[in-house]
């Protein structure tokens, strides 16, 4: 497939946005059970508009992707089969979530509502921030969702690919949680650092397994199949024009093996090893995070661009086989 | 229920581009806009089409045969564009099988050609939505034209009536004849797609003469006076007998 950056920017901004949003939310939770020391309502509506942020790019950044963006509107009407459908209706379900947990923290309305069993109070944040929580999950789900569906993109059509959006989205989401703490002083580096170096070497063991897994594919559909003519020995001879078309524009990447090779080790190392390292670097040593944890962050997001890149590139859609020839 | 399709047939399709031609004719005529083109008379021209016909080589030298094959969208039975699309846009009728795409509705998102295996959708340069073969949708039902002209613009362009066109689901049509008699079948049946156009498989033409055949056997001249054999302009049994 042609790797669009419309498409790849919005699930890697969405994914970072979603991701701190959890890192926000977990931080709060954990600290009214109290594991966590308090952040305070500043740090988490102050990071509810960077996630926000996040969000709002991505959804920019997906209008470029369509010819008629004045429509996009009708795109949330086939909700019961469109899982596209289902995405943009969550996302700005989340958006609205988000931005009502950082505006209850922003203005301090923060009143309980009651309390749980062992005088666990009930807040209005927690009870947004949980609601929120959920439709960043169900984000993942219903994004990854738009390529696993399609069964006949064999590499995507996996519930890998479910896995490594939440979980890539996830780790680059803790990372720049665990920059934005750092940034803004709040005693919960080591916290997010760790889910962060967690996430990440989870995120590189479940990529790895699906480049495993796509290696191995063996296309089911075939130039035989193609054209229904049994024969082992067909050759395309002509693809029927010799200008280019839409078939040959959308479907092909028109780069490199080599480059391809090289992609895959540039996502490799930028999405995971690099910031694991660093990350690492920040929790173990008394180095000053600040800086080191941007550049995780920075780093981390050019991988996730990568990998989405490869992502979009290494699916090989059947009708490919129809063009193999120019003349 | 009526499921209109075509049936294309691979044994006596030459390749000519007629139908592709025919269709990009009427289809950029038609009241639901044009098929727009870019660079038409430039360097790398490229533009919309509905129906493409591919050659393929099959067999290896000097073995080989020409198949000549034409493609446009397949109007499946389960279409994998319809239920994707997230407006609605891309739809297949109930009453005739047909599928189609809203103008009006489209966002131009092309997550329905990735979902269709065939890559018989395009999304027009400049109209910015999707676009796809309506099997001649304006032509079949118009009051307009003659009945007998009410066809698809590819199947009335074809020279040598390889384009077959009708309901599949009626067996008594030229088109289930078609499938039914002549080994019809689908593309890649492997996705469950059940596409209504099938395709007829190539046939060996052989005519085997034998000698007797050509010089009749039972020419009593000839048997009489094997050599040598009498001279053309020698009377014959032929020329002689009036049968």
């Amino acid at each position: 497939m042609h790797p669009a950056f419309s498409v790849i920017f919005l699930t890697t901004l969405i994914g970072a946005g979603q991701g701190l949003f959890l890192g926000l939310f977990g931080a709060e939770a954990l600290s009214l059970l109290g594991v966590l020391p308090p952040p305070g309502s500043d740090f988490l509506a102050l990071g509810s508009a960077l996630a926000l942020a996040f969000l709002v790019l991505g959804l920019v950044a997906s209008f470029f992707h369509l010819g008629r963006p004045e429509r996009a509107w009708r795109t949330a009407t086939k909700w019961r089969t469109s899982w596209l459908s289902r995405e943009v209706i969550v996302l700005p379900a989340f958006m609205g979530m988000v931005f009502l947990y950082g505006a209850a923290h922003a203005f301090g309305f923060n009143p309980p509502l009651g309390t749980l069993a062992g005088d666990i109070p009930i807040l209005p944040t927690m009870v947004l921030g949980a609601i929120g929580a959920l439709l960043a999950i169900v984000l993942y789900v219903t994004t990854a969702m738009i390529y696993a569906c399609i069964k006949f993109l064999q590499e995507w059509h996996s519930p890998l690919t479910v896995v490594n959006y939440t979980v890539l989205g996830a780790a680059n989401g803790f990372t720049l949680a665990a920059a934005y703490a750092a940034w803004a002083g709040v005693p919960l580096v080591p916290f997010m650092a760790t889910v962060a170096i967690v996430l990440t070497v989870l995120g590189l063991g479940t990529r790895s397994a699906s480049l495993m897994r796509n290696a191995r594919i063996k296309s089911k559909s075939t130039l035989q199949t193609a054209i229904g003519v049994k024969h082992p020995k067909i050759q395309q001879k002509s693809q029927g024009f010799m200008g280019g078309s839409f078939n040959t524009r959308e479907f092909f990447h028109h780069m490199s093996a080599a480059f391809l090779r090289g992609m895959k080790w540039i996502f490799l190392l930028g999405a995971f090893v690099i910031p694991a390292i660093l990350l690492l670097v920040v929790l173990v040593t008394r180095v000053d995070p600040v800086n080191l944890l941007i550049a995780a962050f920075v780093i981390q997001y050019l991988g996730m661009v990568a990998e989405r890149w490869f992502f979009f590139a290494q699916a090989n859609h059947p009708q490919n086989i129809y063009y193999q020839s120019v003349a | 229920m009526t499921q209109l399709a075509l049936v294309i047939d691979l044994n006596v399709c030459v390749g000519c581009h007629a139908c592709v031609t025919s269709c990009k004719e009427w289809n950029t005529s038609g009241d639901a806009g044009p098929l727009v083109d870019q660079n038409p008379y430039d360097a790398d021209p490229t533009g919309t089409f509905f129906n493409r016909v591919q050659s393929f080589e099959v067999g290896e030298y000097p073995n080989t045969e020409t198949v000549h094959f034409p493609k446009s969208c397949l109007h499946c039975e389960e279409p994998p564009c319809v239920p994707v699309c997230p407006t609605g846009a891309s739809y297949k009728r109930e009453s005739d099988g047909i599928v189609l795409v809203d103008y009006d509705k489209c966002i131009g998102c092309k997550y329905c050609s990735w979902a269709c295996p065939y890559g018989v959708r395009e999304v027009d340069a400049e109209r910015k939505v999707m676009t796809k073969c309506t099997l001649c949708v304006d032509r079949i039902y118009n009051e307009e034209l003659p009945e007998w002209d009410r066809k698809p613009a590819c199947v009335r362009a074809c020279p040598t009536n390889a384009r077959l066109y009708g309901d599949i689901h009626d067996p008594e049509s030229v088109v289930s004849k078609a499938i039914r008699e002549a080994g019809g079948y689908q593309l890649m049946p492997e996705w469950g797609t059940k596409p209504a156009n099938h395709y007829l498989p190539r046939r060996k033409t052989q005519l085997t003469i034998r000698e007797d055949e050509v010089e009749r056997a039972d020419n009593p001249l000839k048997i009489d006076s094997q050599l040598p054999k009498p001279g053309q302009d020698e009377p014959s049994l032929d020329d002689v007998t009036s049968w």
